[in-house]
């Protein structure tokens, strides 16, 4: 099948063949893009990038993402837990908001420096 | 206040030059915003700095190393300006406006890092009712990702480029519904990737050769008519169907901005909208410069940083008489950036943008000198929304023959 890495800008176009022992990858540019389509091809994962909200001043938002990747099919359920959540007071950019979100191992950190 | 050199704008661009220029310069920064990182503020998605760093950075993220780097120089920083009035007498002189009043600057360079603007609905006539509703998606990402603010519930968005495909993705993670993205060329504008893990991740539609003809809606936008478009682009009459929303959002393209650049007399390229430059990012008009896209609309902020070091080092250097030799550009160019070479300043590693005009495989890129070639590379694939950067060395070329062709042909 055709997959289309997403890992960085290239974009590189995948052929990616399912055979006996694993998955066959042809056209990545690098390992990272191998890497890619076979867990794209088991549990496909992306990281995620949004804002919570603040009571801060001059910060009615700020911006957020996970330090990792989380599975595809947890990234509405993501979403509900970071509309729930209001940041009070001012942190240096990279804080961890959330712990272990869904039981992935993976945090919430901010991204935006409140200056 | 006098200093060796102003930059104009705070972006990645112009973080990048006031760093770079700082090292053997007086640098007076100025941004119009509160804070500093220009666009990067409000590109909360991640993917900056692949080239640069190896990683994946949100753009907050990726400006905070600059500003966290330019807060170790004696850079000084005017946030909350905006310059009004440029003009030349003996050196540069800067009218600027901020939270002080009306305030001077007297310089020797300029080092213009304005970026660029959105086109809006009056840049691609889209007819119909004066109604709210109808975003640029830069104004409806600051909205979202700054403000905290939805645009609105039920959005169509126009033109398939990498910020209408983040918008998309965006506005469905926040509730809203995306009924689909228009696009009237027959391919796609923004990266592939986007295309997947904005639209395909969400089953958002693409729909190309298609437009939106008309807008409706009595005070707030209620409906949008899309038309299939022919091979120019022009609306097909007895194509028209009307979409209910309540958004229309525009990402109908990018253009350098020129407004200071004008005022200083800067020649203007008509293929790229920002200045002819030559290698040092040095335009027609002597001592200013102009980097990152305001220059050209690049793709990758890495290539914005780095114009923007381009421009801060080489304004640093004293200034000498340049001698400028065209480089014409042969085949399916889009653009080609630099313009020009200044043969009396380095010519060893030219830092090339280009991109093709249109879809093509299989293409070499030799540039000859005089009728000798000097660099060719092969691309299995050029597209236009991707642009490309070579390295190309002029150091062993014999340039008195003022005669350099970068050509594009099939291999």
């Amino acid at each position: 099948m055709e997959m289309v890495c997403i890992v960085c800008p290239n974009g590189c176009r995948l052929q990616v063949e399912k055979t006996s022992d694993g998955v066959n990858v042809r056209g990545a540019r690098c390992k990272r893009g191998e890497i890619f389509a076979v867990t794209e091809l088991t549990c496909p994962t992306r990281s995620v990038t949004s804002s919570v909200r603040t009571t801060v001043a001059d910060y009615p938002v700020v911006s957020v993402r996970t330090d990792g990747e989380i599975p595809k099919e947890k990234i509405s359920k993501f979403i509900r837990l970071l509309s729930e959540f209001t940041l009070d007071k001012k942190v240096p950019i990279g804080t961890i908001l959330i712990k272990d979100v869904c039981g992935t191992k993976i945090n919430v950190i901010t991204t935006t420096e409140m200056e | 206040m006098k200093y060796d050199i102003v930059v104009i704008g705070g972006g990645p661009a112009g973080l990048a030059a006031a760093i770079r220029a700082s090292k053997s310069a007086s640098v007076l920064l100025i941004e119009r915003e509160a804070r500093l990182g220009g666009i990067l503020k409000q590109c909360i998605h991640d993917g900056f700095g692949v080239v640069r760093f190896g990683e994946k950075l949100s753009g907050p993220e990726y400006a905070h190393r600059f500003i966290k780097e330019l807060r170790q120089t004696n850079v000084t920083v005017s946030t909350f300006s905006f310059v009004t009035n440029v003009c030349k007498d003996g050196c540069y002189k800067l009218t600027y406006v901020c939270r002080d009043g009306v305030r001077t600057a007297e310089c020797d360079k300029i080092i213009l890092a304005t970026g660029c603007r959105e086109r809006t609905r009056n840049g691609i006539f889209i007819q119909g009712d004066r109604c709210s509703g109808i975003y640029t998606a830069g104004s409806a990402q600051n909205l979202v990702n700054i403000m905290g603010v939805m645009p609105g519930r039920k959005a169509v968005i126009l033109g398939s480029g990498d910020i209408g495909l983040i918008m998309a993705r965006r506005l469905t993670l926040e509730g809203a519904q995306v009924i689909g993205v228009y696009e009237a060329k027959p391919t796609p504008s923004g990266l592939t990737r986007n295309i997947h893990q904005c639209l395909y991740d969400f089953n958002i539609p693409l729909h190309l050769s298609t437009t939106v003809t008309r807008v409706i809606g009595s005070n707030r936008l209620e409906q949008v008519e899309i038309s299939r478009v022919d091979d120019k682009m022009r609306p097909i009459a007895g194509t028209e169907s009307i979409v209910n929303c309540d958004t229309l959002v525009l990402a109908v393209g990018l253009i350098p901005e020129n407004e200071l650049a004008n005022d200083l007399s800067v020649r203007v390229d008509p293929k790229t909208k920002g200045a002819f430059v030559d290698q040092n990012c040095h335009t027609l008009t002597d001592n200013v410069y102009a980097c990152g896209n305001a220059l050209h609309v690049n793709d990758l902020v890495d290539y914005v940083s780095e114009s923007g070091e381009t421009a801060g080092e080489n304004a640093c250097k004293p200034t000498r008489e340049r001698k400028l030799v065209p480089v014409t550009t042969k085949g399916k160019f889009l653009y080609a950036v630099p313009q020009m070479l200044d043969v009396h300043s380095d010519v060893g590693g030219v830092i090339t943008y280009f991109r093709a005009s249109e879809e093509l495989s299989k293409q070499q890129l030799t540039v000859t000198v005089g009728g000798k070639e000097i660099f060719s590379k092969r691309f299995a694939k050029l597209i236009p929304p991707e642009m490309e950067r070579v390295v190309i060395d002029y150091s062993q070329a014999d340039l008195s023959s003022e005669q350099i062709v970068m050509e594009l042909k099939e291999w």
